[in-house]
């Protein structure tokens, strides 16, 4: 070796390295001593934690949506199933790269823009964490078998099979079944967590909504072994879901199809009751709209072109319409007039097409009016005003009347009143007096505010079903029945809160009641006398008649008419046209369904709305008579 | 001496025959560390068995089989490093350690890039290797030359030359970057130094020195590393990202308690849910399958390697062969400690595997190659 030019002492270097191995042994013992201390406090001390969290890992309890009750119509019809639908899921928690994720599915299935759009709005909503959110809905088979053979190397993407809700009569029954919608943001905050835990789609609108805690079921639960990439590898216990309550529905599908038919393309509403239950046996709202499409997810710019329509084919017309009932508002008129001793069935007045209250001098007039004051009605008596539908007759009646007697005596018809119907949010409609017209308007109540009132013009307000009603009180000749949707039900629904029944309506005797009817006859079958001497609707309705029907036309002012001018219907937007009613029941002597038909902006109410109550009716009582 | 005659008292080769000990020692085996050795191999085959998914009945794990092989080469890689007379590692040691600095070069500048680091190379006709395993040795080999002739305690000058020898190659690891390994050979080249007998004082004044320049090192790491450093001190805020790594490997050893969820019942690792469970956190493996009593044991069979290294060291003849064999168990040490430490969530994650019992890499090759030079220096001829 070469030399040094320090001594090296062995000896002494050797005892040194002996020192510092024994040290640095010692140093090493003890680091390793202190993982030993340091497994003693995971592994013993903190034991219970990290086992639960290692369970926690492991064990995922997920919640099993019940399938939701089906509603039927009376004839055991479907109006709202079930189906199972396949979507593509993404768990945004278990993906890195999102966007090169989509990228690759879109390689293996269609992801247009407007799937991309609806998933980037779902991703931000509050959800629970690892659930999962779709990209797309309704996989067809071919897309499906695609995506499974590509699975394993797509971490966080999911198929969800689920029963989505389907509406086999589509627009038709959309306003009469309402529908469901997906879960919002702002239902999980209102919503029972527990109970919700799985759902997707809770009932929004209507009969869906109404009986929504009957509908929805209660929810099961599976608690299953999943890895880190959240893929199921055991399932370990289950409490299966129990299916929501199936429903059934007075409607019936038959009257519901003919009712829509008969409405055609005419914007407006039909509500057929069955007056011995107070059942809803057809409700049509026209435009509709596909309820499917609120549940599979609508596009933006399809639902634009629904919310946007002049025609307004997502407003239930038949429980949100309010109209003037115009002069569907006569019978009760007439019968108030009659149980408050202000006139009688001989009292005469003679009708010359006009009227004027003392020292006014406003024109009131008839539908018969001429510009040169001609026309009018002759001598009219109550049953001559009703089947000739005489303005004046019931101008000179209400001049007579209180208006707040008037008012009390309409809510017994439930004008102004809820029907209780179980559909939520209906329409009340408005029965004015001096009370509300002092709170809306700051005004006191004029004598012309009543001479509007008596032909169902000026500030009084009705919806279809209302009206409907109104047919049905006056055909069960005062016994008053609600209105209700609900036919029957497996069990007893937590809903169904069977209300104190209604008192019939006070005042009219049943002679009165049967004059009435008999007038309201007249208006149908009241014919072959001569000009100005048949019912109103004879013409359009009363012909060929297998049974007898007791109506009322109605026939509404949208814009005001000046003083002095004719309506002019060619001069006028179709969307300033008048309002046609039309109320009817039938059997007159025995009535089984009652009915009240609008048609907006449709003309004359006899002869537009009249005979398509006929053609309902008919759909609904022929079969009848003929099985007799 | 006192300390010598602690060192006689470790352990012996009581299990094997005289007999047998006497043959193994012919052909320059270490009867206890060879045993010792041998039984944490099996223990970790027995445990990436478990953690590769096999099971009795089942296909064998093709990671089994693989590692099996490379253990094979390892053993044979052990005993012929333990055919070498120490002397040959000296006079080689220079040309050895400037080799691989020239490989590290190399590698820098043609390497394959795995994973966006340059740390292997690919030459043709040969199996890939990474340059940066040989200078475990090399570096541990060419500092014990350079104090072999030189007066110990080492003065100022030497302690500079070392340092030199050892942040060269180091540097370049770095720089690759890999800084597992980066800091395994400076922690072998620093342990090398502590035990050519350095002045405690010097020590002092270096840590010292450290310590003031540590936060300046923050500004050094790349973003990847300050991450790991955060997630060290709070794992959750970030879980499921850079925490979620040390959150379930703690879960996984925590979770196996006192006795284990038993072999085959890990659900962390089976689930997936512990990553890189069969290499750099296996140690998790054990915790949770093994528990508590499982660490144990392999604790207890890392501590025999190591007392047994460096009592050869001790009793060894000349410098060269003392600084060589006590440093390559040291740098064994610095491997079980970082390893355990940071699965365990009490060092930042740094790529170190567990020795003889992760998958994959050369380390077992290049470690076993160590303890062949150990049982070298304690069975040949003293010179």
């Amino acid at each position: 070796m070469s030399p040094s030019l320090f001594i090296k002492d062995s000896l002494s270097e050797r005892r040194s390295f002996g020192t510092r191995a024994l040290t640095l042994f010692v140093i090493a013992a003890g680091l390793l001593l202190g993982l030993v201390g340091r497994m003693v406090q995971l592994q013993v001390l903190e034991y219970d934690t990290y086992h639960t969290r290692s369970e926690e890992n492991r064990i995922q309890v997920q919640p099993l949506a019940p399938p939701r009750g089906l509603i039927y119509d009376r004839n055991g019809v479907l109006l709202a199933e079930n189906r199972p639908v396949s979507s593509l899921a993404l768990v945004r928690e278990r993906i890195e790269d999102l966007d090169a994720l989509i990228a690759e599915l879109a390689t293996l299935v269609r992801i247009d823009d407007e799937d991309l759009e609806g998933f980037r709005e779902r991703l931000k909503r509050r959800r629970r964490p690892y659930e999962s959110v779709a990209l797309k809905l309704n996989l067809d088979e071919e897309e499906i078998a695609r995506l499974s053979v590509n699975r394993h190397r797509l971490p966080g993407v999911e198929i969800n099979t689920q029963l989505i809700r389907h509406y086999p009569q589509g627009a038709m029954l959309a306003h009469a079944v309402g529908s469901v919608r997906r879960v919002t943001e702002e239902d999980l905050r209102r919503l029972d967590p527990i109970r919700y835990s799985a759902t997707k789609f809770i009932g929004k609108i209507g009969i869906e909504r109404f009986y929504e805690q009957s509908l929805h079921g209660e929810v099961g639960y599976q608690r299953v072994e999943t890895d880190a990439h959240g893929r199921i590898r055991q399932e370990l216990d289950k409490k299966p879901p129990v299916a929501g309550q199936n429903i059934t529905l007075h409607l019936d599908i038959r009257l519901q199809i003919a009712a829509y038919a008969a409405l055609g393309q005419r914007r407006g509403a039909i509500v057929a009751l069955d007056t011995r239950s107070g059942g809803v046996l057809a409700m049509v709202s026209n435009p509709g709209y596909d309820p499917n499409l609120f549940v599979t997810g609508i596009s933006s710019k399809q639902y634009r072109a629904l919310a946007s329509s002049r025609a307004t084919p997502l407003f239930n017309r038949a429980i949100n319409g309010q109209y003037a009932p115009g002069s569907t508002f006569k019978p009760i008129v007439g019968l108030a007039g009659i149980s408050l001793g202000l006139t009688d069935w001989e009292e005469q007045i003679e009708d010359r097409g006009w009227f004027r209250l003392p020292n006014q001098d406003r024109i009131y007039r008839d539908w018969s009016w001429k510009k040169n004051n001609s026309g009018g009605q002759g001598m009219v008596d109550l049953n001559r005003a009703i089947y000739r539908s005489s303005n004046v007759y019931f101008y000179n009646l209400v001049t007579r009347m209180d208006i707040d007697e008037l008012a009390e005596f309409a809510a017994q018809f439930g004008i102004g009143q809820h029907t209780g119907v179980d559909i939520p949010d209906t329409s009340t409609g408005l029965m004015p007096d001096r009370l509300w017209k002092q709170g809306a308007k700051g005004e006191v109540w004029y004598p012309g505010d009543t001479v509007n009132l008596a032909i169902g013009q000026g500030d009084l307000l009705v919806t279809p079903l209302q009206l409907a009603n109104v047919a049905s009180v006056i055909a069960n000749r005062g016994i008053r029945r609600r209105p209700r949707m609900l036919l029957s039900s497996d069990r007893p629904l937590v809903e169904f809160d069977p209300l104190q029944p209604l008192p019939p309506v006070a005042g009219p005797s049943p002679d009165d009641w049967e004059l009435m009817v008999d007038a309201m006859e007249d208006v149908v079958h009241r014919g072959n006398k001569g000009y100005g001497q048949n019912g109103v609707a004879w013409a359009y309705i009363g012909q060929n008649i297998a049974y007898r029907m007791a109506g009322k036309s109605g026939t509404t002012q949208v814009v005001e008419i000046k003083q002095g001018e004719e309506y002019d219907e060619e001069a006028l937007d179709e969307y300033s046209r008048k309002h046609a009613w039309f109320i009817a029941f039938a059997p007159a002597d025995d009535p089984v369904i009652a009915l009240a038909v609008l048609v907006e902006n449709g003309g004359g109410g006899s002869s537009v709305a009249g005979p398509i109550a006929r053609e309902v009716i008919d759909h609904f009582l022929l079969p009848q008579l003929a099985a007799r | 001496m006192s300390n010598q005659d602690f060192l006689r008292q470790l352990p012996r080769s009581a299990g094997l025959q005289t007999t047998t000990s006497a043959r193994l020692v012919r052909i320059h085996l270490d009867p206890l560390l060879l045993l010792t050795l041998m039984a944490i191999i099996g223990f970790g085959l027995v445990v990436l068995y478990s953690a590769s998914g096999g099971r009795p009945g089942r296909e064998i794990p093709a990671i089994f089989t693989s590692q099996t092989v490379r253990m094979g080469l390892a053993l044979i890689a052990m005993l012929v490093a333990a055919q070498l007379h120490p002397r040959f590692y000296q006079r080689w040691a220079p040309i050895i350690y400037l080799g691989g600095v020239g490989l590290l070069v190399l590698v820098l500048l043609v390497g394959v890039n795995v994973k966006g680091s340059y740390r292997w190379l690919d030459v043709p006709g040969l199996p890939r290797f990474q340059p940066s395993e040989l200078m475990k040795l090399a570096v541990p080999m060419m500092l014990a030359w350079y104090f072999a002739d030189r007066a110990l305690p080492p003065r100022f000058k030497d302690l500079c030359v070392a340092l030199a020898i050892i942040a060269f190659p180091t540097g370049l690891i770095v720089l690759q970057p890999d800084l597992g390994t980066g800091i395994l050979i400076a922690a072998a080249g620093l342990s090398l130094i502590v035990l050519a007998g350095i002045y405690w004082r010097w020590i002092g004044y270096s840590v010292v020195v450290m310590a003031a320049a540590a936060p300046a090192l923050w500004f050094v790491l790349q973003d990847y590393q300050r991450q790991r450093i955060v997630t060290l001190f709070d794992p959750e805020s970030d879980p499921l990202g850079a925490g979620w790594n040390i959150i379930q490997s703690k879960t996984a050893i925590g979770s196996g308690g006192l006795y284990g969820k038993g072999l085959f019942e890990g659900t962390q690792s089976h689930l997936e849910f512990l990553p890189e469970a069969q290499t750099d956190f296996i140690i998790a493996v054990i915790g949770e399958e093994l528990g508590f009593v499982g660490i144990l044991t392999l604790l207890s069979l890392y501590l025999i390697v190591i007392a047994r290294g460096l009592y050869i060291a001790a009793r060894a003849q000349h410098t060269f062969q003392r600084l060589l064999a006590g440093t390559l168990t040291l740098t064994f040490f610095v491997y079980v400690f970082v390893n355990i430490a940071m699965v365990s969530g009490l060092l930042p994650v740094v790529g170190v595997p567990l020795p003889l019992v992760s998958y994959g890499g050369t380390s077992a090759i290049t470690l076993m190659a160590s303890f062949g030079i150990i049982m070298a220096v304690h069975t040949h001829q003293a010179w």
